[in-house]
Order: structure tokens, then C-alpha cells, then sequence
């Protein structure tokens, strides 16, 4: 199913094309943009591409237990529930600025919430 | 099969394995992450130059101006020498020419350095006291001057800076890295507008900057924001007005955020000034220098209006912690 979502979204261009829209959306969210809100915001912009290469089933294959570990920082920060729907929630809208269609958008967010247990470090 | 060479030991690299699994198979440690060329975590510089261009898709132009690579995505089509980012290792002397004050605090410092064969307007170098205790200078000069120029900002318990302000003087010799960094300027869109913003020393690779642009008919505007909190802190404003009235295409505007700032000077904080003027900064280049709380808040505000990330260079003055 997923090598299927990755073809079916644009693959690599999709990503490119999502990636500034998507961060730009993130960085304007009060709710979570003191999480992105690196001082390095290159190596940031970096991350978030290789989390939507991820999300949109392409080749980039964090474990489960890489995506404990690289957000246990963040989770000692106070990273909940909460701000991990929000971050969904601007991915989902970014993808529909990009007129990206509903059904291939669910699936995204199918991807996105198979790691929240992960991320969330429960 | 193809060789490796890696801080002076050489690795085999098998058919069909990246620089990265390769070095890491042998023991090398190599930080990685998504694996796939897309997080640049494990970033690389190949000295010769033998860098297959799949290695290279999605960084800066500057990084892959000078060998930059992804190691994950790397099959090297022939023998490769590799040194991890911003390798200052290698060390060059130079001898003091020029020592001029620019202000109360900041000192212009002329280096002459023969053994230096090439480098960027815009990059910095590190500059040693001793064999132990180096910091880092942005360039303020361009190759065609024939010799390096830094400012110094001398900080209140500054180490190093202190030392080049009460007791370097034009005859001494000193030692220096090979000048590293990405922020400079590359000839590719010559019609692009370009956006310079800096505060105190951070002037001094903006002017390496402006004037490396200029000198390869950058045709395009390019706006130079200087920020102080007072008048006095601002230097070379003569210098640079007379550029503004020599190059039709460059415009030096100088800002005070403090109380003394007269008609003379933009009013306000030097990024607010850019952004009111400059509100859409989309197919935009900008370059953003000095302190690293304005080096932060610009990169965001730049990036939110619009420009893209791989058009914001940017080079935060870090201060080196007491020692």
C-alpha cells in the first residue's frame, strides 16, 4: 500500500513541494512551533522532509525505536497528545492547499498515526 | 571496489555500498539518520572532488560548490578522499599588515597569507593565540584583494579578542585555519535580488559578500542592512554610501534601534527595517550575519515571507564560552 502512496502523491516533487508549505505552517503555530523552532532551522527543514518522505510511504524507514529516541527530548519538553494532532492537522491542511486528494491525504494521516505511540514515547 | 581515505587511513569500499556503510562497517563513526539522502545528518566534504552528483541532490548550491556530499546516497565511482564538515584542520601562517580601529569596540585586521590558494568572500577562518586557543573571524575581504581582512569585536572578557586589540600588531605572525562556511556567494542567478542583513561585526562578510557579487556583475539589487543600537556602533558608513553612489544596484542602509538615530539612519531594529521594506521575499537570496538571537529571529521571518530555505545563508556569531 505504501510504495503505492509515495507513487500515486508525486513521490520526491511532492515532497519538495509540501515540505516549505508544511513547515512555514508549523513555525506559524503557536501551539507547537517552540518545537521546531531550532537554531538550526536548516538541519530542521531537513527533518521535516524526511518525516513527509515517511508519511507519504516512501523510502525512508525510521524504526520504531529511532522515532523513542529522537523524540524522547522533546517528549521531556512536555510533547503530548495534543500537539501531535496539531502537527497532523497542518500536514493535513498543507496537503489539501496542494489540492492533494482526500482519499490519498487519509492515507498520510494513517501513516502519521501509526507512529504516535512511538513518538509519544508511551 | 574503490579506496577511501579518511583522516589519513584508507578504507575499502565494496561494489554497491555507500561511503557511509563502508566507513561504518570499518568501525568509523559517522552520524546518520534517515539513511536515504534526505536528512543530511551525515553530511561529508570529498577533497578531491570525485563526487557523483546523486550524492549531492537537495543541498545548498554552496555546500556542493565545494564537495559536499551525502555519504548514505554515495557510491563512489572512484577513489575518494573524505573528511567530515568544516574540517579546519589544516593550518596556514599569515603575518599581520594591517591593524585600523572601525570603531570603540571593533578592529580591522589585515592578514597576508601566501600559502592560501582559494577562498570565498564571506567564509571565516579560526585564528590562533596559541597552539591551544583559536576563534573564529568571517572575512570581510575578497580573493582579488590579495590579502585577508577580519573585524574584530573586542568582548568584554574575550580571550582572544582582547589579545588582538591590546597586542597584535602589523609584523606579527600568526597562525590560521583554512577559511570554512557556507555563506557566500555563488554567480548562478545573476538578476536575483539579494538581501544582506547584519548587526555589529556581522558586517564584515556581508561587505566580502556585497562587493564579491558586484565583482562578478551581479546584476540584480542588493540591499545591505547594517543594525546598531547607537550610532557609534555602526562603521564604514562613509565607505559603503560612496559604494551606494558608485553601484546603481547596491543600497546600504544603515539602522539604529536606539534613541540618538537621526534622518541620517533607518529607524528601528535592522531585520524589522528589511522586512517592512521587503515583505515578499519570495526568489530572494539572503545572507544574515552577527548575533545569533537575529541571526534566529531573521532565518524564521525571512523564511515565513517567503524566501526558500536553501536561498538563506546564514552565519550566527557564536561566543566562545569563558575558558
Amino acid at each position: 500500500m505504501s510504495a503505492n502512496l509515495y507513487e500515486k502523491i508525486g513521490g520526491e516533487a511532492a515532497v519538495n513541494a509540501a515540505v516549505d508549505v508544511f513547515y512555514r505552517r508549523v513555525l506559524g503555530d503557536d501551539r507547537i512551533s517552540d518545537f521546531f523552532d531550532d537554531v538550526d532551522m536548516e538541519r530542521q527543514a531537513a527533518k521535516q522532509k524526511a518525516f513527509l518522505t515517511m508519511a507519504f510511504g516512501g523510502p525512508v524507514h525510521y524504526t520504531g525505536a529511532d522515532m523513542r529516541k529522537g523524540h524522547a527530548h522533546l517528549v521531556a519538553r512536555g510533547l503530548n497528545d495534543s500537539h501531535f494532532d496539531a502537527v497532523v492537522e497542518n500536514l493535513v491542511a498543507s496537503l489539501q492547499e496542494l489540492n492533494v486528494p482526500a482519499e490519498l491525504i487519509a492515507e498520510v494521516g494513517a501513516v502519521c498515526e501509526s507512529t504516535r505511540n512511538d513518538v509519544l514515547g508511551k | 571496489m574503490s579506496q577511501l581515505h579518511f583522516n589519513d587511513i584508507t578504507y575499502q569500499c565494496a561494489e554497491h555500498e555507500t561511503v557511509l556503510d563502508a566507513l561504518t562497517r570499518q568501525g568509523v563513526s559517522i552520524p546518520s539518520s534517515c539513511r536515504n539522502g534526505v536528512c543530511q545528518t551525515c553530511m561529508m566534504q570529498s577533497v578531491d572532488a570525485n563526487v557523483p552528483s546523486a550524492a549531492q541532490n537537495g543541498l545548498k548550491p554552496t555546500l556542493q560548490a565545494q564537495n559536499y556530499f551525502l555519504a548514505c546516497v554515495c557510491h563512489p565511482t572512484e577513489d575518494m578522499t573524505v573528511s567530515l564538515p568544516d574540517n579546519t584542520d589544516r593550518l596556514l601562517s599569515a603575518t599581520v599588515t594591517a591593524v585600523r580601529q572601525l570603531n570603540d569596540e571593533i578592529k580591522c585586521v589585515g592578514l597576508d597569507c601566501p600559502s592560501l590558494e582559494s577562498y570565498h568572500a564571506g567564509q571565516f577562518i579560526n585564528l590562533y593565540q596559541d597552539s591551544e586557543c583559536a576563534r573564529s573571524y568571517s572575512l570581510a575581504s575578497v580573493p582579488t584583494d590579495g590579502y585577508l581582512r577580519l573585524h574584530v569585536r573586542r568582548l568584554p572578557d574575550g580571550r582572544v579578542s582582547n589579545w588582538i586589540h591590546d597586542e597584535l600588531k602589523i609584523g606579527d605572525s600568526v597562525q590560521i585555519s583554512i577559511p570554512v562556511g557556507s555563506c557566500f556567494y555563488l554567480p548562478d542567478v545573476p538578476q536575483q535580488p539579494l538581501l544582506l542583513i547584519g548587526t555589529g561585526s556581522g558586517l564584515a562578510p556581508l561587505i566580502g559578500i556585497a562587493r564579491d557579487a558586484l565583482n562578478q556583475q551581479h546584476t540584480g539589487d542588493i540591499y545591505l542592512y547594517h543594525g546598531s543600537h547607537d550610532v557609534a556602533g555602526l562603521y564604514l558608513v562613509d565607505e559603503l554610501r560612496e559604494m551606494a553612489e558608485h553601484y546603481s544596484n547596491f543600497h546600504y542602509l544603515p539602522c539604529v534601534s536606539g534613541d540618538d538615530v537621526t534622518e541620517q539612519y533607518q529607524a528601528g531594529r535592522a531585520v524589522d527595517v528589511a522586512l517592512t521594506a521587503h515583505p515578499d521575499l519570495t526568489g530572494w537570496r539572503v545572507f544574515l550575519c552577527g548575533n545569533p538571537n537575529m541571526v534566529k529571529t531573521a532565518r524564521k521571518k525571512a523564511y515565513l515571507a517567503k524566501a526558500a530555505m536553501n536561498d538563506i545563508y546564514a552565519d550566527a556569531f557564536l561566543v566562545a564560552g569563558a575558558k
